[in-house]
């Protein structure tokens, strides 16, 4: 590991300086569970650390009328430890439960595994399903970008020099609907995902309103599914439909063949949990989940 | 727990005390090699190679000498040079001159990870720079990495030297040209040809094993001071003090005796920390800088250059008459030996068909040289591939005769004085009760529903070892007795060799202290593997206990004046003399000091009797067909455990065996690319079961006595490795008519084989 710069900010204003002076090779700190490993092993050019878990808004889960705002370094077990998420937004809990172990996710926040922006990230999917805004500050003022486009190649995102994300931002879900998020691991924990989906829905007694569909791992960045979406928008949810959802699910995934799974079983991955999601999703909606 | 002989009453032994080095090791007190540092330490790192085989043209470290920080660099150059010999590692063995060139590799690095160059610096992170500022120039080579595909004429060479080793008789001797193929070993007995053909019923098949690592998980680490009076110390995390000794010794050309190896606490070994990587270049790099150099693995390191077990292919060929004698048997034993030659083929092939009373078998055993890791030793080593092939068709012949398949193995067990593939007797053995146990347990004989559900059963075997072991013990003057062990405590040692000790003597497990010491402090003791420390150490506790008894009561004859012989040691620790006189052990210690002096003994001991192992298991599985993901349901493991000196580190040792078979089955696999890079060096990609994986794993004690052992110990921990792949490999097919004839059955290997094309 090569010596690295490290300061401490207290203010998001503070925090941009520091990034926009450290240049192209400082990068925020939250929990550290992805860029001090990286750091250490040399995957990622690192030489100087923004520590960014000591400005509260960064800390916070603050819920609205309209929905909840989780601070970007708010750790995993603050997440599916709130009542409020867990009943409103059980997706985020599926997802953050198992991103790493339990050590990890006193760590590990929502604004680290989308800025790692690995292909295979938990998270993004679930958030993905959930229609969830990534909060952008930087040198030339806020911006804010769908999580569905933030992400632009394995390891790479929209985040220029000096920007970071402070905050990611969930409305309110519509009365009706549901989601679900899952992932496939060859174990039960402590692993990465093979592939992994996310699922909303919102049903009308039992047709289909409104949908969307997200796959990680399986192609360079988490993939947003429009056309499992729209095998399912406007019809009665059944087995065909289902099925239906799955096999445009399994028509877009693009994998790859390496250690963590093959082409054939990724693309047909892609399909069953995209199928076990929207039934869960639905169960959900009907409020049995 | 089962016992199928009138049990001997024992005080301590059966019980379950917590173990001396407990609240050592739950407070984070206990020392283990990362806690090692010493007044003016250097950090060492070590350059691996990039490539499964390439020409080491010029290795050119000035500009890492050059580096403010760097105290010392070593090559292969920097070593004294080594012959070719034999060194006896306790669990395996080693040419030295091989030894030597996996440390650091000479003309030619032969795997990817390979040692090249090593450095030491004032800290960690100046060692690791200055490992990117040597520069290696490499003729890449072509790389084989499969066992059959390095026997093929157009394979690369690895050592241009090597000729193949036959030691079988029948087998042609190949002709004098470079080969991989380092031996060819045959075990041989009775009439093949004529075994076959009086089968009714004849089953062929092929296997395939993947490299498993031993996933110990502290990672390799030495810390080494050469002095400049020329006196080496090492403090390392091993299974066998002395056999790092020997090793250091030989490979530094140091006489052993001014080498002093200092075991730390080992977080584990399972066989891989016998043969060493870092000790003999951490002294050498002492030598050079005058300090003390630690060096340490990181995780990669240890999935890339220390021993996993052998990479396998087999062939098995079982014959059987329609009542299911098996009338014949052969077994085709292929293994990878990594870079060097060595694997486990030779205890593979004894293991094979042990179980079995087989008249006619033959088992041709092949140690072949490929572009990955010398092989080491893992749990029972050789064994679970060997006999998850023969337990695999024996399953299918059991289904082919429609009998159960426990029966078709009661119908031909071995037993005492059954003859082995070596031609050798039996002793007294629990192949029969572990299978009767099994047959009769709740979990066979009960019924199994669900979709997709399936359930199967193996048999495992294991030697175990006798080997030699010190010890010395002193009575202390407040009745409690210090134990001196020269056995690094794995798996619970420390508690089974005192509790054996206490038992002799009538007194507590708690009275008896135990200490694991340096090599200067204790007789020789070989390594803690091969399941023989409670077996050959509890033998070394037992005579110290007999000696102490003895010398107590000449004490106490000589305080009541009368004869020895009129003077009782009890077994409760009371010694009575004549008139009713007598003492407590604590009271006759505490008079020790003014009656003529303390009581200290020594015993070394050399045991062949060390008591095989036989285990049988049962596992219950569910197939997810739309993941190809298997779920352990229920799990029972029966075992012939000799006697249970501290059962609940029995049961432990038997689950974790269970819990790395069914890694072995199902998940573990080292993944090398085209160019023999291995891919997944890390514990999130080599996927070890991890806790919420497993069932409860259900464990069953029989004891059937070791005659060869006081208190009957028989070694427990290597067998229990070796049932779960041909058992979960049977439940499988069970579940969903699928045989795999490759392990692991991962969920890619099982959803491949059920999608349509």
């Amino acid at each position: 590991m090569q010596p690295v710069k490290y300061q401490r900010a207290t203010t998001v204003a503070e925090a941009v300086r520091l990034l926009q002076e450290g240049g192209e090779y400082a990068r925020p700190l939250a929990g550290g569970t992805d860029v001090i490993v990286q750091a250490r092993e040399r995957r990622r050019e690192i030489d100087y650390f923004v520590d960014i878990k000591h400005i509260p808004e960064l800390m916070h889960v603050r819920h609205d009328a309209n929905g909840v705002t989780i601070g970007a370094a708010v750790p995993c077990y603050l997440i599916y430890g709130d009542a409020e998420i867990v009943k409103t937004w059980p997706a985020l809990a599926d997802a953050t439960h198992v991103i790493g172990g339990t050590a990890i996710q006193g760590r590990a926040s929502l604004g680290g595994n989308l800025c790692n922006s690995s292909p295979a990230a938990d998270s993004i999917p679930a958030m993905i399903a959930l229609g969830a805004v990534a909060h952008i500050v930087g040198p030339k003022g806020e911006r804010d970008v769908p999580v569905a486009e933030f992400c632009t190649s394995p390891g790479r995102n929209v985040l220029g020099v000096g920007e970071f994300v402070t905050a990611i931002r969930f409305a309110k879900p519509e009365p009706g609907s549901g989601a679900a998020w899952q992932r496939f691991i060859p174990r039960n924990e402590m692993d990465i995902a093979v592939v992994n989906a996310g699922v909303y829905l919102r049903l009308d007694r039992n047709t289909v309103r409104d949908a969307r569909v997200a796959i990680g791992a399986v192609a360079p960045t988490p993939l947003v599914v429009p056309e499992a979406a729209q095998a399912l928008v406007g019809k009665a949810l059944s087995d065909q439909t289902i099925a239906a959802a799955g096999d445009a699910a399994k028509a877009a995934a693009r994998p790859i063949d390496d250690m963590r799974g093959s082409v054939k079983q990724r693309r047909h991955l892609s399909k069953v949990l995209t199928e076990r999601m929207i039934r869960r999703a639905a169960e959900r909606a009907r409020g049995q989940g | 727990m089962v016992s199928t002989e009138q049990p001997k009453q024992y005080r301590v032994i059966g019980s379950r005390p917590i173990r001396h080095d407990g609240v050592d090791k739950v407070t984070g007190r206990a020392e283990y090699g990362a806690d090692v540092r010493h007044e003016g330490m250097l950090f060492g790192a070590v350059l691996r190679s990039p490539h499964a085989h390439a020409r080491i043209k010029r290795i050119d470290a000035s500009k890492a000498e050059a580096l403010p920080g760097v105290k010392a660099v070593v090559t292969s150059a920097d070593f004294p040079g080594a012959e070719e010999g034999d060194l006896d590692l306790g669990e395996g063995r080693a040419n030295p001159r091989w030894l030597l060139d996996n440390l650091l590799a000479s003309d030619k690095a032969l795997y990817h990870g390979h040692a090249v160059a090593a450095v030491a610096a004032t800290d960690q992170h100046t060692a690791e720079d200055a490992l990117a500022l040597i520069q290696v120039d490499y003729e890449v080579l072509p790389a084989v990495i499969d066992v059959r595909e390095a026997m093929l004429d157009t394979a690369p060479i690895l050592h241009p030297e090597l000729r193949t080793a036959i030691r079988a008789r029948g087998v042609e001797k190949p002709a004098d040209k470079p080969t991989n193929l380092a031996s060819h070993l045959r075990l041989e007995k009775g009439d093949l040809d004529k075994g076959f053909a009086e089968a009714d019923v004849i089953i062929e098949r092929e296997y395939e094993t993947a490299m498993f690592h031993q996933g110990y998980i502290e990672p390799q680490n030495a810390t080494a001071f050469w002095n400049r009076d020329g006196e080496v110390t090492v403090w390392t995390s091993t299974q066998g003090a002395f056999s790092v000794r020997e090793q250091v010794a030989t490979i530094c050309q140091v006489p052993v005796t001014r080498v002093k190896v200092v075991p730390m606490e080992i977080g584990g070994g399972f066989g891989g920390k016998i043969g060493i990587y870092l000790e003999p270049v951490a002294a050498l790099l002492s030598r050079k800088s005058g300090r003390p150099v630690k060096l340490w693995m990181t995780r990669e390191a240890v999935f890339q250059a220390t021993g996993p077990t052998s990479a396998t292919y087999s062939r098995v060929k079982i014959g059987a008459k329609r009542d299911g004698t098996i009338t014949a048997a052969h077994a085709y034993l292929a293994y990878e030996a990594g870079a060097y030659p060595g694997s486990p083929v030779g205890a593979g092939a004894q293991c094979a068909f042990a179980p079995y009373n087989i008249p006619n078998q033959v088992v041709d055993g092949l140690d072949v040289v490929v572009n990955g890791p010398k092989t080491a030793a893992y749990r029972a080593p050789g064994a679970p591939a060997a006999e998850y092939a023969v337990e695999a068709v024996l399953n299918e012949l059991a289904e082919q005769l429609e009998m159960d398949p426990m029966e078709l193995r009661l119908k031909n067990a071995s037993k005492e004085g059954t003859t082995n593939a070596a031609g050798q007797p039996w002793p007294r053995i629990g192949a029969v009760e572990v299978m009767e146990a099994v047959k009769n347990h709740p979990h066979y004989t009960s019924e199994l529903t669900g979709e997709d559900v399936g359930r199967g059963v193996a048999m495992g075997f294991w030697f175990n070892g006798g080997m030699e072991s010190s010890s010395s013990a002193t009575v202390n003057a407040d009745g409690k007795v210090s134990l001196i062990l020269g056995s690094t405590d794995i798996g619970g040692t420390r508690a089974s060799l005192a509790m054996q000790l206490a038992e002799t003597l009538g007194i507590t497990s708690d009275d008896v202290k135990p200490h694991v010491v340096d090599t200067d402090s204790v007789g020789f003791t070989a390594v803690t593997g091969g399941s023989r420390t409670t077996f050959a150490g509890g033998w070394a506790a037992y005579e110290l206990g007999v000696q102490i008894r003895d010398r107590m009561r000449e004490r106490a004859a000589r305080i009541w004046e009368t004869a020895v012989d009129k003077v009782e040691y009890r077994d409760d620790g009371t010694i009575a003399g004549p008139d009713g006189k007598q003492l407590s052990f604590q009271e006759l210690a505490g008079k020790l000091s003014a009656t003529g002096g303390m009581i200290a003994v020594s015993a070394t001991v050399r045991m062949n009797t060390p008591g095989p192992a036989y285990a049988g298991h049962i596992v219950d599985v569910k197939v997810d067909r739309d993941t190809g993901k298997v779920e352990i349901l229920r799990y029972t493991a029966v075992q012939d455990v000799g006697t249970a000196i501290h059962p609940s580190y029995v049961e432990g040792q038997i689950q974790g065996g269970v819990a790395q078979g069914i890694g072995m089955a199902l998940t573990e696999e080292y993944f090398y690319d085209d160019e023999g890079r291995l891919r997944n060096a890390s514990f999130l990609d080599y996927r070890m079961p991890v806790a919420n994986d497993l069932p409860m794993i259900e464990t069953v004690l029989v004891e059937v006595p070791n005659p060869g052992h006081p208190y009957g110990v028989r070694g427990v921990g290597e067998v229990p490795i070796v049932p779960p792949q041909p058992a979960i490999q049977q439940a499988v097919y069970d579940a969903i008519g699928v045989r795999f004839y490759k392990t692991p059955m991962s969920p890619r290997v099982i959803l491949e084989e059920l999608l349509p094309e």
